[in-house]
């Protein structure tokens, strides 16, 4: 990792600070907790989380963007943005930090681009949401910021509905549009997992360049663990809403570290299929309850 | 290879409109193999899996199954001896059909009589409890949709089984469960598997062989033994042996 950018994550202000942050969903059937109780602090760093489906990975990006749908209820002891209290800020403020300061890339491009409009002034309107710009001045910005996310063609692909663009090239322009804002925190919650695996290099890179580049912080979401270890920093793997573990991302793949891993990360990568340790039978997770109380 | 491979494709070739997305493709899958097709997306692996089982009526070359040349249209026989497992068992399942409904539709198209026995047999086959046999299909995990699915397959007892990325929409942690099923059952009942994938991690570990696809053409067949040894001979099929083992940051 970038020397400078973590000697800065020391010194300074954490980017964000989260302390017992616990999302509930109210159910006519009763309280279903999807976040029971996360602490972590992020720097300029590439945090990674790790879990399986229903582990409340993907809501802990949501409820930090103040995201959470309706009957969910978010509370923490603690969740500042750079000192700045985000539980009693008001609805208006979050949403003026949403997108500008704090951003976050989905999934699947398919279904998170105006399917009616070009990809070029959708990259526009992100830009002039936040900035105060003339429309010619946000399309040289969204050109730019094409050429940024290796689009070979910006001044084509501008002009092109999200059905004319290939996956791989409609997540750059996601990548673009959130990226467009400068914001200091980007949430990429699954970023590359509906694409193929030699796309799903070039979008990391292209992120990877840019969160170093602009010292930005950068939380990871994803079920992949190998891609997590080799991309990452630093991982928290969570189960059932909570960390089991947080740990420098090398010591996921490192053998002599195994002792002190938690038996859920080991159960994880146990359970993987590795083409170095060819086994007759893949081990499966026990999961144990106490891991929950 | 036997004189009688379990499945024989010869020169395939299948075209939607103008573009040519199978394109002369062979090989050969002997009984009791497991047999993986890897690709990327646009590479045709599924198309050829659809031609294999039927669904798929517009292709053009040879396809023989147990040494019997298939007409585009299969007839009943066929199905009896060739079933497949899809991707999506949130897809896959008739949402108002019971596990029971869903498994008691093939034995009825086939004039099968003994349903009951069949059905309690093929769901304890691959480790669904009795008591699921009246659910919904929302009334059961991904895992445990797999597995109806798989059972659905199964109760009609072929020797060929077709899987398409029969795990790639779930959890790793289930994934190992559906594959060691799908691995013990194959030991059990001597059955040929073809295997398509993305995942080249889980190819290496379900088959003997492979069949590396790009542009609707084969790149390179390979024993699973080469992959793990990392010495695949063209190019393509290294490159995307490189970008599964993760990210990697220059300099």
């Amino acid at each position: 990792m970038n020397q400078s950018a973590m000697n800065e994550s020391t010194s300074e202000q954490p980017l964000l600070e989260l302390d017992n942050l616990r999302v509930d969903f109210h159910t006519p059937t009763g309280i279903v907790q999807a976040v029971r109780g996360l602490s972590f602090t992020l720097g300029r760093e590439r945090l990674g989380i790790v879990g399986e489906s229903g582990s409340g990975k993907s809501m802990t990006g949501r409820a930090i963007l103040d995201l959470i749908p309706h009957p969910g209820e978010v509370r923490a002891d603690r969740l500042t943005y750079r000192g700045q209290d985000l539980l009693t800020m008001d609805k208006r403020a979050r949403r003026k930090l949403r997108g500008r300061h704090i951003s976050m890339v989905m999934q699947d491009p398919k279904f998170s681009l105006n399917p009616v409009r070009t990809v070029g002034d959708q990259i526009a309107e992100a830009y002039r949401v936040h900035h105060k710009a003339s429309a010619r001045e946000a399309r040289q910005r969204s050109l730019a910021m094409l050429e940024q996310v290796q689009i070979r063609e910006p001044a084509r692909v501008y002009e092109l509905y999200p059905h004319e663009v290939s996956g791989g090239m409609g997540q750059r322009v996601m990548i673009a549009m959130m990226l467009i804002a400068e914001p200091d925190i980007l949430i990429a919650d699954e970023p590359t997992s509906a694409l193929d695996v030699t796309v799903q290099l070039q979008i990391l890179k292209i992120l990877d360049d840019l969160v170093t580049q602009r010292g930005m912080g950068l939380i990871f979401i994803s079920h992949d663990l190998h891609l997590v270890q080799s991309f990452c920093d630093r991982v928290i793997v969570m189960y059932g809403g909570k960390a089991m573990e947080t740990l420098p991302a090398a010591e996921l793949a490192d053998e002599s570290a195994r002792a002190r891993r938690h038996p859920y990360t080991l159960g994880l990568l146990g359970c993987l299929p590795d083409l170095d340790h060819p086994k007759a039978e893949l081990a499966t997770l026990n999961r144990d309850p106490a891991w929950l109380a | 290879m036997t004189t009688n491979p379990a499945i024989r494709v010869e020169k395939l070739n299948v075209s939607y409109g103008d573009s040519h997305v199978v394109k002369d493709l062979s090989f050969s899958v002997a009984p009791g193999e497991s047999y993986g097709i890897v690709g990327e997306s646009g590479s045709g692996k599924s198309t050829v899996l659809r031609v294999l089982s039927g669904l798929n009526r517009d292709w053009s070359g040879t396809v023989a199954i147990e040494g019997q040349v298939q007409p585009k249209r299969r007839d009943k026989a066929f199905y009896r001896a060739v079933q497949m497992v899809f991707q999506d068992p949130y897809g896959s399942l008739h949402p108002k059909k019971t596990v029971d409904d869903t498994l008691a539709e093939p034995l009825a198209i086939h004039g099968i009589g003994d349903a009951e026995a069949r059905i309690a047999r093929a769901m304890s086959e691959v480790g669904l409890p009795a008591s699921f046999r009246f659910r919904y299909p929302h009334q059961l995990s991904g895992g445990q949709r797999q597995r109806v699915a798989i059972a659905r397959a199964l109760v009609l007892e072929p020797t060929i089984l077709l899987l398409d990325e029969p795990t790639s929409a779930l959890d790793v942690s289930i994934q190992a469960e559906v594959l060691n099923l799908l691995q013990a059952l194959r030991q059990e009942r001597k059955l040929t598997y073809i295997l398509v994938s993305h995942d080249l991690a889980v190819v290496a570990h379900m088959c003997q062989r492979l069949l590396v696809m790009q542009f609707g053409r084969g790149v390179e067949e390979m024993t699973a033994a080469t992959l793990a040894a990392r010495s695949p001979q063209t190019d393509y099929a290294r490159q995307l042996l490189t970008a599964s083992e993760g990210f990697r940051r220059v300099g």
